[in-house]
């Protein structure tokens, strides 16, 4: 029924994404949750803008940041002795797989990737996300605000990933991030070929990998020349002017090549992250993001001069042959080259709730290798950057007047075992606070179990 | 043969140079001992012959070659414990012919064991102990088996003879041995029980055995003494464990744990151990619903030992992470290193060897640039054995491959 509609309204309608979607399907209707101006003083603030801010103050207002440092205040704000405790932007996960991998890990929660065909870029992992994943009240009290949920990486093109707000609805639309554009998840190396070429299908060799995404680019190549003349032959004013089929795969793909769609590319040996650079060269389109990335300090400064971010562990590594040259300095020595854009990701539940931690690991190491690292520059690889490789910098990501008040108020150095977050803000609204269990979610899932022994 | 012979001897003598049984002494340290003796500020202690042989002030400096190591009052630790691993016996463990974990024969094999697959020059085993890490328990994978097999504590210096104390034997009672047991926990006690009583009573007809004679072998043999780890998350499952255990006769540890916390009282009274993950705190599935992060706090308090145990093999490094964290939510911080050291040593009856600092014991010790549990911390100085642990591995040269800037040569000619 939209479709047709749609197609009446087409010719009003030129500047649409190629294929006739619309500008925003499954659009988000998170609101922010209702705030109170709060200023938080005597802190220290590390602002994910490479500064950090001693004995500074910090106001939250209309769900935005108003000020940081020093400014006027208000009279009447609610305010937050911070002395002797630390603030941050709101933690981001540029790989997450919370909700399409829910807990219960129970097979009927297994919803993260489409293993029936390699190429499956017509999938959104949004329409997997199920909000009631108790991980997500888990990472908030980790301080993660705003997080990227991706498909796995069985095929080669995984499908759509989206980005969310930290926050409980009940629908995934109520946590869609306003405004941020999509992923597309895709993959490298043994993951693709290993599971279709024990199908006996292609891929099963790395070089197939490459000729299986080569081909999809072609088609979608051609899918934006068709839609282009398409909308030549309307402007001509051609009566029998036909629209090409809606292809949902294809329609991803477009996105891609028209720089809508942010590709984030699961890919863990240096020489495959060339090759890849390359076949983004070959067909006219950026990579945003590698994900995982164990090698990627083999070419750090292809990645900076490329403009392309690693998203990467802090020691993981070697449960797979791709995954054999991992080391600790890894993020450290990604981070090094002028214009890096190096992020701290978690690609799991558990580690998603201490991005700090694995920072810090991150940065102890890349100091012991002597590239003498900040907290206030480390912490841009869980905040600023991460904003960056979604597309959702200008909102998020750091503490300057105007942004989203996405804040965590954490009890010490967040580079440290012991640290925690107390308090959560998103876009002003205090989403977490460990000393007041009202402003502590709890999921759907988790409400009422583990009653039947009386204590 | 005879050259090869003189080929290894030849290797051996040079790599000996640079692990031999030193003579070291560490100056002015904050020794946690983790013996009656507790935590002894700006303390020496003197190592040679292997041990440890002098823990003291201002100690006399002996005559020869001796190694100096200022500590300047950071924490000296006895050698970490890396937990349940597959060091040794898991290189790459998506690559099937470099891992040798677990059978997956399905049928119950209690006498697998995976002790004659170790290799003590795998990778991960330098990469670990760099890390402070002076021991493991060698574990078979538990996943295709209710009985995963046999494992034994391994110590981390590279020896081929390295392995410690006596076999530990690993079962499965988890969900996911739900469909090796007909697709009932109530079917996988059944089975448990045929097999203990096959033990003793070894039945007429092999067609309806649950055991080789080799298997009821290892049965009786662990009837008789020998630790029996019992990977179980629910706290029902738990208590059947422990009445398991005391109807067999068996020596328990629970591994896993995920709501221990929940009957801290009944396995504080029976005496059991558990190896715990303290960053669980996810319904992983419907065994672990009560899984929360002061599980560690709340077990110690009622008075059971715990050892930390992440599960992890390549990273396995990760534990003092995991003890840390556990403090953060309430655990002593003495018992946090407790977890990886003594407790695991005493639990698995190693504690001659490893796990504390005493003179004419083992020398087991690290030295940390800061807290042993805080996550920007690092050893620096590592001893196994009595022996000084060189402080390489191959992610420090893949490393010092990769962190000069611009070389004129390929990477390839960098050897650091």
């Amino acid at each position: 029924m939209r479709y047709k509609t749609l197609l009446a309204l087409l010719p009003a309608l030129l500047t649409l994404p190629v294929g006739g979607a619309r500008a925003e399907d499954y659009p988000s209707t998170y609101a922010p949750l209702s705030s109170e101006p709060t200023l938080i003083t005597h802190a220290t603030i590390l602002t994910g803008t490479g500064e950090r801010l001693d004995d500074a103050s910090l106001l939250l207002s209309g769900g935005k940041v108003v000020f940081v440092g020093k400014g006027e205040v208000p009279a009447g704000v609610k305010t937050v002795d911070a002395k002797g405790r630390w603030v941050t932007p709101g933690l981001i996960d540029v790989h997450s797989h919370l909700g399409v991998y829910a807990s219960p890990g129970v097979t009927a929660h297994s919803d993260g990737n489409e293993m029936t065909s390699p190429t499956t870029p017509n999938v959104w992992a949004e329409h997997s996300v199920w909000p009631q994943d108790p991980g997500f009240s888990r990472a908030l009290a980790g301080g993660v605000t705003t997080l990227q949920v991706l498909p796995g990486s069985g095929n080669l093109i995984g499908g759509r990933g989206v980005t969310l707000k930290n926050v409980y609805s009940n629908s995934y639309q109520g946590m869609k991030f306003p405004g941020a554009p999509h992923g597309l998840k895709m993959a490298c190396g043994e993951n693709p070929k290993r599971v279709y070429g024990e199908r006996k299908q292609m891929p099963s060799t790395r070089m197939g990998n490459m000729a299986s995404y080569r081909a999809q680019w072609l088609e979608a190549r051609q899918y934006i020349d068709d839609w282009a003349e398409y909308e030549q032959q309307l402007k001509a004013k051609k009566d029998d002017a036909k629209p090409p089929k809606r292809d949902l795969r294809l329609e991803t793909l477009a996105g891609v090549l028209k720089g809508e769609i942010i590709v984030h590319m699961h890919c863990y040996r240096a020489d495959e992250m060339m090759t890849i650079l390359d076949m983004a060269d070959e067909f006219d389109y950026k990579v945003g993001t590698f994900h995982h990335g164990v090698e990627a300090y083999k070419i750090a400064d292809t990645l900076a001069e490329k403009g392309v971010c690693g998203a990467l562990w802090a020691d993981w590594w070697g449960f797979k042959m791709e995954a054999y040259d991992g080391i600790q300095e890894n993020i450290a020595i990604v981070d090094r080259p002028k214009g890096a854009c190096a992020i701290v990701h978690s690609d799991d539940a558990e580690g998603i709730q201490r991005l700090n931690q694995e920072a810090a690991k991150a940065m102890g190491s890349g100091n012991r290798a002597g590239l003498a690292i900040s907290p206030e520059h480390a912490i841009a690889w869980i905040t600023s950057n991460a904003a960056k490789s979604l597309g959702v910098d200008s909102y998020t990501g750091s503490l300057e007047a105007g942004k989203m008040a996405d804040v965590v108020l954490w009890n010490g150095n967040p580079f440290s075992v012991y640290a925690k977050a107390e308090q959560v803000y998103i876009d002003g609204a205090l989403v977490y606070d460990r000393e007041n269990p009202d402003r502590q979610p709890v999921s759907d899932f988790e409400l009422g179990q583990l009653q039947g022994v009386l204590q | 043969m005879k050259m090869l012979n003189t080929f290894l001897f030849g290797c051996l003598a040079s790599l000996s140079v640079a692990a031999q049984a030193d003579a070291i002494m560490i100056r002015g340290a904050t020794v946690h001992t983790m013996s009656g003796d507790g935590v002894l500020e700006n303390t020496d202690v003197f190592i040679a012959e292997g041990k440890v042989q002098r823990i003291g002030k201002d100690l006399p400096l002996a005559k020869g070659d001796v190694r100096v190591f200022d500590a300047g009052g950071k924490p000296l630790t006895p050698g970490l414990f890396a937990g349940v691993t597959a060091i040794g016996i898991a290189e790459v463990p998506a690559v099937e012919e470099s891992t040798d974990t677990g059978h997956a024969l399905q049928a119950m094999h209690p006498e697998f064991n995976v002790v004659p697959a170790y290799n003590p020059n795998s990778s991960l085993v330098p990469v670990t102990r760099i890390e402070g890490f002076s021991f493991t328990l060698l574990g078979p994978d538990t996943v295709g088996s209710i009985f995963g097999g046999q494992g034994q504590m391994v110590r981390l210096d590279g020896a081929y003879e390295s392995f410690l104390g006596s076999p530990v034997l690993f079962i499965n009672v988890g969900p996911d041995t739900n469909k090796l047991s007909g697709g009932s926990r109530a079917a996988r006690w059944m089975l448990l029980q045929q097999a203990m009583q096959e033990a003793d009573n070894p039945p007429v007809s092999t067609e309806t055995a649950l055991l080789t004679r080799a298997g009821r072998g290892t049965l009786s043999a662990f009837v008789a003494g020998g630790k029996v780890v019992f990977n179980v998350d629910r706290a029902s499952d738990i208590l059947e464990t422990i009445r398991f255990a005391e109807k067999y006769g068996l020596d328990l540890v629970i591994a896993g744990g995920a709501e221990a916390w929940m009957v801290a009282r009944e396995l504080a009274a029976a005496k059991v151990p558990v190896l715990l993950n303290p960053l669980a705190n996810l319904p992983a599935n419907f065994d672990s619903l009560g899984a929360r992060l002061n599980n560690a706090a709340m077990l110690e308090a009622a008075g059971v030992v715990i050892a930390i145990s992440s599960g992890e093999t390549h990273n396995a490094r990760k534990q003092r992470q995991l003890a840390g964290n556990a403090v953060s939510y309430g655990l002593p911080h003495a018992e946090g290193i407790a977890a990886l050291t003594i407790n695991p040593a005493n639990i698995f009856g190693v504690a001659d060897q490893q796990g504390s600092i005493q003179a004419d014991r083992p020398a087991n010790l690290v030295l940390w640039s800061g807290d042993p549990l805080e996550v920007t911390s690092a050893a620096e100085v590592v001893v196994i054995d009595g022996k000084l642990i060189p402080m390489e591995s191959r992610q420090t040269k893949l490393r010092d491959r990769y962190l000069p800037e611009n070389p004129a040569m390929p990477r390839a000619y960098i050897k650091p």
